[in-house]
């Protein structure tokens, strides 16, 4: 016999009353569980839909229009090419993949195209210092989703690739496929700009876009062909959903103090007034719980002590101090919360097993670290109804098993 | 015999509407080491508190008692609480058994107390409850048991940690006259071959008679 067993054998002995007890909280954990999976589960997944659609967030010149994401960094002005060093060399995290580029209109054979010198991934990763960094060949977080640069994901949008290619030769361009019917010129032909010959390595299947009327060409091609170089008009940066939320935007700016930072707002801030509803849905629940759990604990707790006025004097008139009776109930307490925050979870767990393909369109998986917040908060509510009653049962004299007095 | 309680006029007043009640006035006695004590006297005339404050389960408001040389008349919570841990047994009219604990597991909540870990407490409250001739109920839930079988596992329970002293309250008042017999009996059994010593507080004639020593109380004050 101890002071466990003694509560165990009680607890077992009024199993019904123990039930109603933790019915409360047990039920308040299961909607938090619920609510805090889908959310959790939808955000990775509405995460990894943005950083799957490419390039979310575009560093340009102050004064450049934004109006159409897009087409914003064509004629705009430029700024040094330095600025990607800033960024890969800095200390912020979360950013996934970035693509340099020089945009400006241009005439070839009478017709009114689109010129975009890029640098593609090999070269960026090939310089020493950005090698350092961590961001090229880094595992993605599994929040950020893949790369768009994988392939093998198999993207049907093929404006999507251009904003990661892996490789392209000095003298080798893309050509969007509304440019490349109006030249007249397929894969492997060669075309003039300015003078310089590029080869066509690819032809880019119709977007719907800008992109169509492009021609992407090596970045220090078109910066020679341009007459600008050094220069770049905006930098494209896939940064990860999650890190756009927890101030990525703001940090960029902190280092580009000179530069217009602009993202595909409207996507990114649904997802985060969508997340910042669900939590504040959480926190309102929890506040509820607190009180509602708290009471019904409480309740349980004062009827309880009620009922087992004999008991205790039992207990006390043997020889039990008063410090032992608080810490009875107080364990029994925490005992009640444990099983009601295992409980809660579990059913918390189930029920957005079942609603999450309805609600949110995605299959939910357990969060084990869900399971010792709600325990944390179930053994935290339980005490703290518990507090009262068991400090009136310490109380008790010990002749309350008596039958006079 | 050597003095084992001393009461040096005791009094317990409570505050009622009508005006100040003395449920014990001016008692004084000894009790030595190995008596049989039998406490007698009309209902409402303080018996039960005579006892309670004995045990360390109330205080008087005024006047010492003294438990082996220790005062108990000021004792903290604590103390009085090590007190009866250490020193006392119970048996109860009522029996005051724990509903949801089998026999041995109510003979085993005081053991817990003074620190026997749980082999020791199986060993312990098993050879007292084969005094007390229960050995085969031990398991059994005290609803399972007869009225006479659960005053019998009170009193394992009183003497499982060798008291020195017992307190007793109508200890035969649920029981036939038959078991009340065999408790009584048992009680003195125990009382002479343990040497321990029993406050035993009764209506009964037949029972205050198992006494050595008696205390008749009548309004608060020894009569006799």
């Amino acid at each position: 016999m101890n002071l466990l067993k003694l509560v165990w054998l009680e607890l077992g002995q009024r199993k019904t009353q123990l039930i109603s007890g933790i019915l409360a909280i047990t039920l308040g954990i299961g909607v938090i569980v619920a609510i805090r999976s889908i959310s959790v589960v939808s955000e990775k997944a509405v995460a990894i839909n943005l950083d799957n659609l490419g390039a979310n967030i575009m560093v340009l010149p102050q004064g450049a229009s934004v109006d159409n994401y897009y087409a914003a960094d064509i004629d705009a002005p430029t700024f040094p090419e330095e600025y990607v060093e800033r960024i890969v060399t800095s200390e912020i995290t979360g950013v996934d993949n970035l693509s340099p580029k020089l945009t400006r209109r241009i005439d070839i054979n009478g017709q009114k195209l689109v010129l975009t010198g890029i640098l593609p991934k090999n070269e960026l990763a090939s310089k020493p210092i950005w090698q350092n960094s961590g961001l090229f060949g880094a595992e993605l977080n599994a929040a950020c989703g893949p790369s768009p640069s994988n392939e093998s994901l198999g993207y049907k949008d093929e404006k999507l690739q251009r904003k990661s290619i892996d490789s392209l030769g000095i003298s080798d361009c893309l050509i969007g496929s509304n440019a490349a019917s109006r030249l007249k010129v397929k894969e492997g032909d060669k075309i003039t700009v300015s003078g310089t010959e590029l080869k066509i390595g690819k032809v880019l299947g119709e977007t719907g876009t800008i992109d169509d009327d492009r021609i992407f060409a090596h970045l220090h091609t078109v910066q020679n062909i341009l007459g600008i170089q050094g220069q770049v008009s905006a930098i494209e940066i896939m940064g990860c959903c999650n890190a756009i939320s927890d101030g990525l935007l703001g940090k960029l700016r902190n280092i580009l103090p000179d530069t217009k930072i602009t993202t595909i707002g409207q996507i990114v801030s649904t997802q985060i007034k969508t997340n910042q509803l669900m939590n504040q849905i959480s926190l309102i629940i929890l506040i509820i719980i607190v009180f509602v759990g708290g009471i019904s604990i409480g309740n349980y707790m004062w009827a309880n002590v009620n009922e087992r006025k004999r008991e205790i004097g039992i207990l006390r008139m043997i020889g039990y101090p008063k410090s032992s009776i608080y810490y009875i109930l107080m364990l029994k307490a925490a005992i009640m919360g444990l099983i009601g925050g295992i409980i809660g979870y579990v059913a918390g767990v189930l029920i957005a097993w079942f609603l999450g393909p309805y609600i949110a369109g995605i299959n939910i998986a357990p969060i084990p670290v869900l399971l010792l917040w709600s325990v944390i908060i179930s053994v935290f509510i339980s005490l703290v109804g518990s507090v009262l009653p068991a400090w009136f049962a310490a109380r008790f004299e010990p002749y309350s098993n008596m039958q006079e007095v | 015999m050597t003095t084992i309680l001393t009461v040096q006029n005791i009094a317990k007043t409570y505050n009622m509407r009508d005006g100040i009640v003395y449920a014990l006035n001016d008692v004084s006695f000894a009790i030595k080491k190995g008596d049989f004590v039998s406490i007698t006297g009309p209902s409402g005339s303080g018996k039960t508190t005579l006892l309670l404050a004995l045990s360390g389960l109330i205080r008087p408001t005024s006047g010492q008692i003294i438990f082996e040389g220790k005062h108990l008349e000021n004792a903290s919570d604590k103390e009085l609480a090590g007190f009866r841990k250490k020193h006392v047994g119970f048996v109860m009219q009522n029996f005051s058994l724990i509903p949801y604990m089998t026999a041995i597991q109510n003979v085993m909540v005081p053991l817990s107390l003074n620190g026997h870990v749980s082999a020791e407490q199986q060993v312990l409250s098993s050879a007292v409850l084969e005094l007390v001739g229960l050995e085969n109920r031990k398991n059994h839930f005290p609803r399972e048991l007869s009225a006479g079988q659960q005053q019998r596992v009170a009193i394992a329970r009183a003497l499982v940690n060798k008291p020195s002293i017992i307190f007793a309250d109508e200890p035969t008042g649920n029981l036939d006259p038959a078991l009340s017999t065999e408790i009584m009996e048992f009680l003195q059994k125990i009382n002479k071959e343990l040497n321990i010593t029993i406050m035993m507080v009764t209506h009964s004639p037949q029972a205050a008679n198992y006494g050595n020593a008696k205390i008749m109380l009548e309004d608060g004050k020894l009569s006799r």
